[in-house]
C-alpha cells in the first residue's frame, strides 16, 4: 500500500485512489508512468507505448491508464456491468522479468487484496488481436471467480516476432474497483473517496456520457462519412509510411508514429461501423485484414527506427 | 535398485493440457531409458497446475557393457571402400581395425567396438535437455531475457534468441534426484537454458512459497502435502467430488455431477477447498441448462438440485478454491456469488430478449414469406432473420436459409413414409435452425435445438413440432437416443440427407481421420433412425431432388435450364434417363448445355453411387458392431450389384432384414446344405463358363434324361415362384424357407446326375439348370461370398 495516500484515497474507498496506488506501485518498480494516449482506441494495447514498443530489442517498462472504447458494449447506462467507455490499467515490461507473476500479485496486495483471504488464480486465456496481427500466451487472472486482469506474454505484434518477449498486464479498473469497494453497480463506485455532499460517483462522471454515446454508437453515427474516414485513414497511413521510408538501404524510417495514428483511427472507425451493424460477415474479415495490413507495415517501419532498435543492431 | 524423481515446475499450465503432458513426459523419459539399455520396474506420472512429475522405480544403476563386431571389406579393397567403412564404424585409422581371414573372403577388416556401460544418472542427465526442448506442447512460448536476439547490446550472454527454450509457460525450476532407497540420492546434474536441475522445489503459491529440499518421491509427496500441494491429480479429483457431494448433502441438496468439470477444476488447484455460494431464487425461472452452463462456463462451479428433483436446480452452487482462507472462505463465496449474479443477469437478459420482438421487423417480411412464417411469433422472427441475413452454411453449399428450405421440402416429402403429418414436418423443419439466431444459443452453442424446443413450446407450437426441433440433431453418436416420434424422424432424416448429399455433390467427403462436418456420424444417424424405427426408405428416390438442388450450386448458372426440366419431370439426372430428359428439353435449350448434359449426368451418377457405397460401408460397421457376420452382409450387398438398378440396395432396412434372414437360414442344417449345393452348382458353372462351355439360355424340359433333373426343375419352378412372392412381400425369412426346400432335390441331383454329359445339348441344359439355382438364391444374397 502506498503510504503517502490519505485514508479516503484507499482503493477500497475511491476509484482514483486505486489508480494512484497502481501508479505508485509500478513507478517504484521502475516503470515510466505515462498518460493516456490521446486517441480513441479499443484497448490499452493499441497505445504505441505497448504496440510499437513491444517491437525491437530495447528494454522498456511503462504503465498507464488507457480509456478504451467498445462501441458495441454500450447499454445506454442501464447495465450495471457493461460500458462502451471504460478504463484499462496497462503495464508493459520488456523483457518480462522472471518474477512477473509475483510482481502482479504484489500489485493486488497493494490495492488491498489479500491472497490468503481471496482466491487468486491464473486460468488459461491466450490473447489474440486479429486487427493488430498480435498474439501471446497467458491467463485471465481471477479473484474469487471474477476476471480482474489479463496477463500475456507477447509472442508476436504487428506480425513480427517479439524478441525479447514483453509481459503485458491489463487490469479492468472498473471491475477491480467494484470488487474492492464491494459495489454491484459500476455507477455506484465512489470516484473521489469523499462522502456526503462532496462524494462524486462514477455515475456522476460518466452516466450521461454512456447514454449519449450509446445513442450515437447504435443509432446516430452517420455511416457514410465513417466509411470515407476509414478509406482516408488507410490512405494517409500508407502515404506517411511511404514518405518517411529510409532514403537508402539500412537507413532509418522517419515517419512511423503519425502513420500508426492513422492505423488506430481506421481500427476505431471499423469498430463503430461494426456496432452500427452495417458490415456483413464476409466484409468484416476483409476490414480486419486491411487494418492488420496497416499495423504490419507500421511495425515493419518501426523496426527501422532508433527506438525500434535499428541503431542498436548496427552498433552491435 | 535406484529410483528416479523428476519435477518440471512452471507457471500455470492450462488445465486441458496437463494430463497428456505428464503422460508424454513419462513416455519420453522411460523410452529414453530403455533405448540407452536401462530397465525399470515401474513409472507413474503426476501433475498439478504448476508441475509435471515423474516417479520411476527400480531403474538399473548402470547400462551393460556392449561389445559389437562389424565385418568390413577385404584388406585388398580400394581405399575408398575402406574409408567408408571407417566412417561407418566411427573410427579414423585402419590401425584400430582387426584383420581376420576366412577361406572364402581371404583377409578382411573387422571393427570391434566396445561400449562400456554408463551410470544411469549420467544417461538421464544427457537425455533430459533434449526431452525438454522437444516436448510436444500444443502451444508453446518464449519468455524473458533469453528471448532477446543474440548480439544486441542490452542483455549480454543471456540473450539466446531463437535458440531459447520454448515451454508452455515460463519454466521455473527442475528437480531431479536419483538413487537407491537405502542411500542419499544424488542430484542428476543437467541444465536447460539456464535452469539447473537440483533437489529443491516450492510449495503452494500463497501458503508455502519457501524452498523445500527433497530426497525422493516419498518425502517429496509428504513435504509438498505439508506445503499445501497435493501432487496426485486423481486424489484432488476425489477430494473435490467427495467434499462437493457432502457439502450439498448437508444442505439438503444433491450435486449435479459433471466429470469433465471435475477434471478441469482439479487442473486449476493444488490444494482444493470446496465452498458453497448462492444466488437469488428468481434466477431459477430461466431454463436449468442455461443456469448450469452459465455458472460452469464462466466460474467453473458446480450447480446443485434439491434432493430427489430430476431437473429443477437449487440456488446454491459449489466453488473449488485453491486456498484455505483466513475467514473460512466467506469472502470467496460472497465474491463468486456476486459474479454468478452478474452472469445470470446477462443470461436472463438473453432469455427474455429471445422471447421479445426483434427490431426492424419490416425488413424481414420478404424472408418470412418464403417460409410461411408468422412474424408475430419470436422464433419465426429469428428464422426470418437467419434467412434475411444470408448467413453462410458453407461457402460452397450456400446459405442457412437455402438449407432450411431444402430440409423443409425433404421433410415434407418424407413425412408419409414415416407416418408423420406433412404440414407438421414442414413446420418443424422451418423452425429447426431458428434458434441459431437466439442470444442464448449465441452464448452457448451446445444448447442448439434444446433452446429452439423451449421457445417453440412458449409460442404455442404443436408439441410434436417443438420436440422435433430438438430431436432432429439426434442421434449425436452411436450411443445417443434415436428419435422415434414420426415428425422428429422426418426432420432428422431430412437434415442428415441434405448434409450428406450436399457434401457429396461438391465432392468433399471424409478422408482418413478427417471428417470435419461429422458426415460419418450423419450417415450412421440415418442408418440407426431407419433401422431402429423400421422405416422403409429407398434412398435414391428420397434424395434425388436434394441432389439436384445441390447440383445447381456445383455447376454454373447456365445449367439451370437443364435442372429445371429434370425437376419438372420429377426424376433424377442419371445416364439412364438422360435421353428422356434431353428429349423433353427439346430444341429450346442451347446446344452447349445439351452437349454437357451427359458429362453432368455421369458425374452426378458417380457421386451418388459413391454416397450409396459410403452408406453401405457405414451399414457394415453398424451391423458388425451388433454381431452380424461380415460375409453375410457382403453376400446381401453383392446380390444387389448383380441385380442391377431394380435392386440398387438403397433400402437400408431391407438390407438388414435380408442379412437377418440369411443368418437364421444358415443356422439350420437345411440352410447349410443349401449353401453347399448352391456353391457346388456355382463352382461347376464358373469352371465351365471359364472353359467356354456352352450354357443353354434357358432350361428345356424335353432334354431331361433323369427323374432327378425333372424333380429339381419342378422344385426350382415352385421355389422361385413362392420365394418371388415372399420377396415381393418383403418376407425374406419365408423366401429363404422356400429356397431351403431346394436342398433335397439339389443333393439328389448331384448324387445321381453327371453334369458333364457327352451330348453337348444335354450338358448345356444341365448347366442352365445350375444357373437357375444360382439365380434363385441370388435374389436374396450372393451365396458365393458366404464363408463355409
Amino acid at each position: 500500500m502506498n503510504a503517502g495516500l490519505p485514508a479516503h484515497m484507499h482503493p477500497s474507498r475511491s476509484f482514483q485512489g486505486l489508480i494512484l496506488t497502481l501508479h505508485g506501485y509500478w513507478a517504484e518498480r521502475g516503470c515510466v508512468i505515462l498518460q493516456p494516449y490521446d486517441m480513441e482506441v479499443g484497448a490499452g494495447t493499441f497505445h504505441p507505448a505497448t504496440t510499437l514498443r513491444a517491437l525491437g530489442p530495447r528494454p522498456w517498462n511503462a504503465a498507464y491508464v488507457q480509456p478504451s472504447r467498445r462501441p458495441k458494449d454500450g447499454r445506454y447506462g442501464e447495465n450495471p456491468n457493461r460500458l462502451q467507455h471504460y478504463y484499462q490499467y496497462q503495464v508493459i515490461l520488456k523483457p518480462n522479468p522472471p518474477n512477473l507473476q509475483e510482481l502482479y500479485l504484489g500489485s493486488l496486495e497493494a490495492i488491498g487484496i489479500d491472497p490468503l483471504t481471496h482466491d487468486l488464480r491464473f486460468v488459461e486465456d491466450d490473447w489474440e488481436s486479429p486487427t493488430l496481427g498480435a498474439w501471446g500466451l497467458g491467463w485471465e487472472c481471477w479473484c474469487d471467480g471474477m476476471e480482474v486482469s489479463q496477463f500475456t506474454y507477447f509472442q508476436q505484434v504487428c506480425g513480427f516476432e517479439c524478441a525479447p518477449v514483453s509481459g503485458e498486464l491489463t487490469y479492468g479498473l472498473e471491475r477491480l474497483a467494484m470488487y474492492v469497494q464491494g459495489v454491484d453497480n459500476v455507477y455506484d463506485l465512489n470516484f473521489n473517496g469523499l462522502e456526503g455532499a462532496q462524494r462524486v460517483s462514477y455515475g456522476d462522471v460518466f452516466l450521461q456520457a454512456e447514454q449519449e454515446y450509446s445513442r450515437y454508437n447504435f443509432e446516430l453515427a452517420d455511416t457514410a462519412p465513417l466509411f470515407r474516414h476509414f478509406e482516408d485513414a488507410e490512405r494517409e497511413c500508407t502515404a506517411l509510411l511511404d514518405a518517411g521510408a529510409p532514403a537508402a538501404e539500412g537507413g532509418l524510417h522517419r515517419c512511423v508514429l503519425p502513420a500508426y495514428d492513422q492505423c488506430i483511427k481506421a481500427s476505431h472507425v471499423f469498430n463503430l461501423l461494426d456496432a452500427r451493424g452495417v458490415i456483413s460477415v464476409t466484409e468484416r474479415q476483409s476490414y480486419i485484414l486491411r487494418v492488420r495490413n496497416l499495423a504490419r507495415r507500421c511495425g515493419e517501419a518501426y523496426l527501422q527506427t532508433e527506438a525500434g532498435g535499428a541503431g542498436a543492431r548496427s552498433a552491435a | 535398485m535406484p529410483d528416479l524423481l523428476l519435477e518440471l515446475r512452471s507457471e500455470e499450465i492450462p488445465a486441458r493440457m496437463q494430463r497428456k503432458a505428464a503422460g508424454d513426459l513419462k513416455a519420453m523419459v522411460t523410452g529414453g531409458l530403455v533405448e540407452a539399455g536401462l530397465t525399470y520396474e515401474g513409472a507413474r506420472e503426476h501433475w498439478t497446475p504448476r508441475r509435471l512429475v515423474l516417479d520411476v522405480r527400480g531403474v538399473t544403476a548402470r547400462s551393460k557393457d556392449v561389445r559389437e563386431e562389424i565385418k568390413g571389406p577385404p584388406v585388398k579393397a580400394p581405399e575408398q571402400a575402406v574409408n567408408g567403412f571407417l566412417r561407418k564404424a566411427g573410427l579414423t585409422s585402419t590401425e584400430a581395425l582387426e584383420v581376420r581371414t576366412d577361406p572364402k573372403k581371404g583377409a578382411f577388416y573387422v571393427a570391434v567396438i566396445e561400449r562400456p556401460g554408463r551410470p544411469a544418472d549420467e544417461i538421464v542427465a544427457e537425455m533430459m535437455p533434449g526431452i525438454i526442448r522437444a516436448f510436444p506442447w500444443p502451444k508453446s512460448m518464449r519468455w524473458g531475457r533469453a528471448s532477446a536476439p543474440k548480439g544486441t547490446p542490452f542483455y549480454g550472454e543471456e540473450a539466446r534468441g531463437s535458440e531459447s527454450l520454448r515451454w508452455v509457460r515460463p519454466l521455473q525450476s527442475i528437480l531431479c534426484t536419483f538413487g537407491p532407497e537405502t542411500e542419499e540420492p544424488t542430484v542428476v546434474d543437467f541444465a536447460v537454458d539456464g535452469v539447473r536441475a537440483g533437489n529443491v522445489t516450492y510449495g503452494h503459491r500463497f501458503h508455502a512459497p519457501e524452498a523445500i529440499t527433497v530426497r525422493r518421491f516419498d518425502d517429496y509427496v509428504a513435504k509438498l502435502e505439508a506445503a499445501r500441494v497435493i501432487v496426485d491429480a486423481e486424489r484432488r479429483k476425489r477430494i473435490i467430488l467427495d467434499d462437493a457431494r457432502n457439502l450439498a448433502f448437508a444442505a439438503g441438496l444433491e450435486l449435479v455431477e459433471d466429470e469433465a468439470l471435475v477434471e478441469e477444476v482439479a487442473g486449476l488447484v493444488e490444494w482444493p477447498v470446496v465452498l458453497m455460494g448462492s444466488f437469488e431464487e428468481a434466477f431459477l425461472d430461466i431454463p436449468p441448462e442455461v443456469v448450469r452452463l452459465t455458472i460452469r462456463a464462466n466460474q467453473k462451479c458446480f450447480v446443485t438440485r434439491p434432493r430427489g428433483e430430476a431437473e429443477r436446480l437449487s440456488n446454491r452452487f459449489v466453488i473449488t478454491a485453491n486456498v484455505e482462507a483466513r475467514d473460512g472462505g466467506a469472502e470467496i463465496a460472497q465474491g463468486n456469488g456476486r459474479v454468478v449474479r452478474a452472469r445470470l443477469s446477462d443470461a436472463v437478459h438473453f432469455w427474455t430478449t429471445d422471447q421479445a420482438d426483434l427490431p426492424d421487423l419490416d425488413r424481414l417480411t420478404q424472408a418470412a414469406a418464403r417460409f410461411d412464417l408468422d412474424l408475430s411469433k419470436p422464433l419465426d422472427q429469428r428464422m426470418a432473420r437467419l434467412a434475411h441475413l444470408n448467413v453462410t452454411f458453407h461457402a460452397r453449399l450456400g446459405t442457412q436459409g437455402a438449407r432450411v428450405a431444402r430440409i423443409a421440402r425433404l421433410a415434407e416429402a418424407l413425412a408419409p413414409a414415416v407416418g408423420a403429418d406433412a404440414a407438421r414436418a414442414r413446420r418443424a423443419a422451418v423452425l429447426a435452425k431458428a434458434d441459431l439466431q437466439t442470444e442464448v444459443v449465441g452464448e452457448f452453442p451446445e444448447l442448439q435445438g434444446a433452446m429452439g424446443r423451449k421457445y417453440a413450446a412458449l409460442q404455442g407450437e404443436d408439441a410434436r413440432v417443438a420436440a422435433a426441433i430438438e430431436a432432429h440433431y439426434r442421434p449425436l453418436g452411436p450411443s445417443d437416443r434415436v428419435p422415434d416420434e414420426p415428425v422428429s424422424v422426418a426432420v432428422a432424416l431430412a437434415d442428415k440427407l441434405d448434409m450428406l448429399t450436399g457434401f457429396w455433390a461438391i465432392d468433399e467427403k471424409p478422408t482418413g481421420s478427417k471428417d470435419p462436418y461429422a458426415l460419418r456420424r450423419a450417415a450412421l444417424g440415418v442408418i440407426r433412425i431407419v433401422v431402429e424405427n423400421g422405416v422403409r426408405l429407398a434412398l435414391l428416390d428420397a434424395w434425388h431432388r436434394t441432389w439436384l438442388e445441390h447440383a445447381r450450386q456445383t455447376f454454373d448458372a447456365s445449367i439451370h435450364d437443364l435442372f429445371d426440366t429434370v425437376q419438372r419431370l420429377g426424376t433424377a439426372l442419371r445416364p439412364a434417363n438422360l435421353a428422356a430428359v434431353l428429349d423433353e428439353i427439346g430444341e429450346s435449350v442451347e446446344t452447349e448445355i445439351r452437349d454437357r448434359a451427359p458429362e453432368i449426368a455421369e458425374t452426378l451418377a458417380q457421386r451418388e453411387a459413391d454416397l450409396l457405397a459410403f452408406f453401405h460401408d457405414r451399414l457394415k460397421v453398424y451391423l458388425r458392431d451388433r454381431g452380424a457376420r461380415h460375409d453375410l452382409i457382403d453376400a446381401v450387398l453383392a446380390s444387389g450389384e448383380a441385380g442391377g438398378a431394380a435392386t440398387a440396395n438403397d433400402d437400408l432396412l431391407m438390407i438388414v432384414r435380408r442379412v437377418e434372414a440369411l443368418g437364421a437360414l444358415l443356422d439350420s442344417p437345411d440352410g447349410q446344405n443349401l449353401l453347399a449345393g448352391t456353391k457346388r452348382a456355382a463352382n461347376i458353372l464358373a469352371a465351365e463358363e471359364k472353359k467356354g462351355t456352352a450354357v443353354a439360355g434357358r432350361v428345356d424340359p424335353a432334354l431331361f434324361a433323369s427323374d432327378e433333373e425333372r424333380a429339381l426343375h419342378d422344385s426350382l419352378e415352385e421355389a422361385e415362384h413362392f420365394a418371388g412372392e415372399a420377396i415381393a412381400a418383403e418376407d425374406f425369412e419365408r423366401a429363404l424357407g422356400f429356397l431351403a426346400a431346394l436342398r433335397q432335390p439339389i443333393d439328389a441331383f448331384f448324387d445321381a446326375v453327371l453334369v458333364n454329359a457327352d451330348d453337348a445339348a444335354v450338358r448345356g441344359n444341365r448347366l442352365a439348370l445350375l444357373a437357375r439355382i444360382r439365380s434363385a438364391t441370388g435374389r436374396v444374397a450372393d451365396f458365393s461370398r458366404i464363408a463355409g
